[in-house]
């Protein structure tokens, strides 16, 4: 299925094979066909994908256009998207329109990609399953009665089920490496700071870093190099040049260290999981890499960690959703103590108002020290394994979840056990180093992502080993069965 | 000061509009006075998504600052959010600086009435972003917002406790204002809250060094309030712990018309902030090359020139400070010295906290509207100098300037002013005066001293005040002694 992916089609649309207009109305209609079955669209914008299918076109006939100039994307709904819903999969922020584009949909409207909608995800980025979007879940294309992962997963679910062949998304915690993993597609959560967040709702602010979710490595850093580069509008964004990732990708894997950690093959790892991903690190050490042994002594730390730093940054970042300016505004408030409180009651979901009550708790007088500065010491401890590892290595393999996509419903009931499924992923965005994630095979019919870690800022390197593995392999390119048209959900 | 054997112990927390022309952390016009709701951008009305970038100017005036007083510059500092709910907050948090400000120490020495002086050491000063305004007139029952002000970069600058009276707090308050104008940090508007300060004010047993429970009286906008409002505070907490009872900490405000202060809130019903660094804004790290460019472009500070002005022009202290009450009048003046010479700085110093500090207090007009510019008074100083005219005659000719009636030689040509300085024709004027004044001559040669005072008027109501007064007088000793 080579010609799903984004360069193939950038072949096509360059050669005149394809026009925009063609690719668009096919993604459109198909769309509209399958996507009642996966609700992986919040919403679709036909008229503004054919409007700027038609100027790529015009692009296109004049011999101008890059790589990207008339291929279909859609982005994750947690991107202020002018003059369109903007929603967060909120009850929130149903209705809001924004009045300004994010940096992401700007430079990806700038290299002429065609934006066909925006995908569904957990509320405001908090949840592992997309089943706290206020619009329903997402469903899994290999499994309808199983979840796509979160909080990306419409983005995952709609490249998967190629309905798009990329799109954007969001990764605080795993938000795009453990999606891909689950609908077995391709990945990527770059370095924090390399992508900026200015236009992107904050869930928390220290980890949240944009990415893409592509069927390759070749697809993932096409879409990188638009995307990625520093934005003055977003001061943790890195003033540094942006590699050519594309140019980087054919380096053979010869004299490549990669470093297995056995924290990542704990008892907590599917055996088929793990089967899969031993495979894999088979199929590298076939291409020339070497294997070595790295450890992450404090990688068990990491969950907890995590669900307090990210829980407190959220429980500020989203005071500004009040009901007075934007948003959900309830009705039956009369003062305005009351104003805040339905309004927020209302408007936010079970697990955003978890979430925030566990961050106002832990920044708390009397409780900070005890958790938000314990858990940013935990936090340097983390990055330091990290640090310490990229020492020895250039890449950290492991797997990207803990098991295959879980059944819809089938952890609703427990946080905890929720929280878990990000135990390999989280790390990487304490570190705030890039990780991507490809498919490795199938457990039980079901794919299996292997997680490929780089040091801060070493994207190139990560996508290098990513596709050298696709290269040998092709699971990849496994899709789906086409979903019935029009199924109930 | 001791209050019946009570002590006051004060510090202030003064917030500091800084002058620069966008906000703090949004490129969106900090302008005072525009329609509501019509200089506030995405950034300013928290929209989703968007984020702060510093705005350098902001923290360039708040290194300014902090060299003027002497305090340290952290070369790391860090912003934090304080979080809490209100209407005016657009975020539900105000970015200021917590744990590590950027301007830590310092002192400024203040000058009481009697003359003595007192060095008040500073806590810290930190960047910050104002709120917006709630207004609650003509809304029917609703509140209007309004979020201009949103985001506007303050100064907040924290004392020791280190003030004793109602007096040395207005004293200091004075001079912090003196000091923020003077290196053009912040504008000084006080009608326009531009400037204002927050009062701790606690009382304990004379020679106690432990302090009692502190009140806060908030938002002080005028030094006259800020006196009165600790006056009153120092007087109810001191009756309070004479009655045995015992101090509330809470917030209270300032009632200018009925002169007390009234509790806002109580510590119990205080907002837990929940401080914590801002993700949003790395930490702000400033090197030295960028501390000594601002050091490098420091006007000379007030006391230093106010200490040159004793030293290099021989002036006392009072007309010393008053002359550098404001960096406008200390300009106006020494471009007054270098119009006139440096050997007439002390006439210049007499002029301008004299009839020029007079003519402007009794026209209401600050010293960048003076109708009568530093060359132009110069100019009328220099005739006084070369003895043209008489001190006396100079006051006439600069209400003549002073009216728009031209320059000093022009005025003091056409209404004749000129002093007389011809001995013959003073001596004729002094010959007509004693043949006129017959019984006076016998009584003053007879001894009456007092009438020599008699015969110097008529001579100069004869001369129009003209007569050159030391030729007078001579000459008339010497006519009135044959």
């Amino acid at each position: 299925m080579e010609d799903r992916g984004v360069a193939a089609l950038a072949r096509a649309l360059q050669d005149r094979r394809l026009s925009s207009r063609e690719l668009t109305e096919a993604a459109l209609a198909r769309i509209g066909r399958e996507d009642t079955a996966l609700n992986a669209f919040i919403t679709v914008t036909p008229e503004l994908a054919l409007a700027a299918a038609a100027a790529a076109d015009a692009r296109l006939a004049r011999g101008e256009g890059g790589p990207l100039t008339g291929v279909p994307i859609a982005h994750k709904d947690i991107f202020c998207t002018r003059g369109v819903a903007t929603t967060c999969a909120s009850r929130m922020l149903a209705g809001f329109v924004s009045p300004y584009d994010a940096a992401v949909v700007e430079r990806l409207a700038a290299a002429g990609a065609v934006c066909l909608g925006k995908t569904n995800m957990d509320e405001f980025a908090m949840g592992s399953s997309n089943e706290t979007s206020f619009f329903g879940p997402v469903r899994n294309p290999w499994d309808l009665e199983r979840s796509p992962g979160g909080s990306s997963g419409g983005s995952a679910a709609a490249v998967a089920a190629g309905l798009v062949p990329a799109a954007t998304g969001t990764d605080t915690g795993g938000s795009i490496r453990q999606p891909a993993a689950l609908c077995g597609i391709t990945g990527l959560k770059p370095s924090y700071g390399r992508v900026s967040r200015y236009g992107m709702i904050a869930f928390a602010s220290s980890l949240d870093q944009a990415g893409v979710l592509a069927h390759s490595a070749e697809d993932t850093a096409l879409l990188l190099e638009a995307m990625a580069g520093f934005d003055p509008r977003d001061s943790t964004s890195a003033d540094m040049p942006v590699p050519r990732y594309t140019a980087e990708l054919g380096r053979p894997l010869a004299g490549r260290r990669i470093g297995v950690p056995p924290e990542f093959f704990d008892a907590g790892l599917d055996a088929d999981c793990g089967a899969r991903v031993q495979e894999a690190l088979a199929v590298l050490r076939g291409l020339g890499a070497e294997l070595v042994e790295v450890s992450l002594p404090h990688l068990a730390l990491s969950v907890p960690t995590y669900y307090i730093v990210a829980p407190a940054e959220a429980s500020s970042n989203l005071a500004r959703f009040d009901g007075v300016r934007f948003g959900h505004r309830s009705k039956a408030a009369g003062s305005i103590e009351e104003l805040y409180k339905r309004s927020r009651q209302e408007g936010f979901g079970a697990e955003v108002r978890r979430r925030i009550m566990t961050g106002t708790y832990v920044l708390s007088a009397g409780y900070y020290d005890a958790y938000y500065l314990q858990a940013q010491k935990v936090r340097r401890l983390i990055a330091g394994d990290l640090r310490s590892a990229f020492a020895k290595v250039d890449v950290i393999a492991g797997p990207t979840t803990p098991t295959p996509a879980f059944r819809l419903g089938e952890k609703t009931g427990d946080p905890v056990q929720m929280y878990l499924n990000d135990i390999y992923t989280i790390a990487v965005n304490l570190a705030g180093v890039p990780g991507i994630s490809v498919p490795c095979g199938f457990a039980r019919g079901l794919p299996v992502g292997l997680q490929l870690i780089g040091p801060a800022f070493g994207e190139a390197a990560v996508l290098n080993v990513a596709h050298q593995y696709q290269c040998a392999t092709d699971w990849h390119r496994r899709q789906p069965p086409a979903q019935p048209a029009g199924a109930a959900r | 000061m001791s209050t019946g054997g009570w002590e006051a112990v004060i510090g202030l927390e003064i917030h500091a509009q800084l002058a620069t022309r966008s906000k703090i952390f949004s490129g969106a016009a900090t302008a005072y006075g525009a329609p509501p709701n019509t200089q506030a951008c995405l950034v300013d009305l928290g929209y989703p998504g968007v984020l702060p970038v510093l705005n350098a100017a902001a923290l360039r005036l708040a290194v300014r600052f902090g060299l003027a007083v002497g305090a340290g510059i952290a070369p790391r500092s860090v912003f934090a959010r304080k979080n809490y709910f209100y209407p005016d907050l657009p975020k539900g948090y105000q970015i200021s600086q917590y744990e590590l400000p950027v301007v830590q120490g310092g002192a400024v020495r203040i000058t009481l009435d009697d003359g003595s002086g007192k060095t008040v050491r500073l806590t810290r000063a930190h960047l910050e972003e104002d709120a917006g305004k709630s207004l609650h007139e003509n809304f029917h029952g609703l509140s209007g917002i309004d979020l201009n002000r949103a985001g506007t970069p303050l100064l907040e600058i924290v004392s020791e406790p280190d003030l004793r009276s109602a007096k040395e707090a207005a004293a200091y308050m004075r001079k912090i204002h003196q000091l923020v104008r003077w290196i053009g940090i912040c504008d000084g508007n006080m009608q326009e809250g531009s400037f204002r300060g927050d009062a701790n004010v606690s009382v304990r047993p004379a020679g106690s060094t432990q302090l009692g429970t502190r009140t806060e009286i908030t938002n002080l906008n005028s030094f006259r309030f800020l006196e009165r409002a600790i006056e009153f505070e120092i007087g109810r907490q001191t009756g309070v712990l004479e009655d045995g009872g015992r101090i509330v900490q809470e917030t209270r405000l300032y009632d200018p018309d009925r002169d007390e202060t009234r509790p806002m809130r109580s510590k119990e019903e205080a907002n837990d902030y929940r401080y914590f660094p801002d993700p949003d804004l790395l930490p702000l790290e400033i090197s030295e090359a960028a501390i000594e460019e601002v050091r490098a472009a420091m006007p000379e500070l007030p006391d230093a020139k106010a200490a040159r002005f004793t030293a290099e022009c021989g002036l006392g202290a009072a007309d010393a400070a008053l002359l550098t009450a404001s960096r406008e009048i200390a300009d106006y003046y020494e471009a007054v010295v270098a119009a006139l010479g440096a050997g007439q700085a002390r006439l210049a110093a007499t002029w301008v906290n004299g009839e020029l500090a007079a003519a402007l207090n009794r026209d209401g007009l600050g010293i960048e509207a003076a109708r009568v510019d530093p060359v132009a008074l110069a100019g009328l100083l220099g005739r006084i100098a070369d003895d043209t005219i008489s001190g006396k005659i100079a006051k006439e000719v600069f209400e003549a300037m002073w009216a728009g009636e031209g320059g000093a030689d022009a005025i003091i040509d056409r209404k004749g002013l000129r002093q007389i300085t011809d001995t013959g024709a003073l001596e004729q004027v002094i010959d007509q005066v004693i043949a006129a004044h017959p019984g006076q001559l016998a009584d003053y040669r007879a001894g009456k001293d007092k009438l020599f005072g008699f015969f110097v008027g008529q001579v100069m109501k004869a001369t129009q005040g003209k007569g050159n007064p030391a030729q007078v007088n001579g000459l008339l000793r010497r006519k009135l002694g044959s």
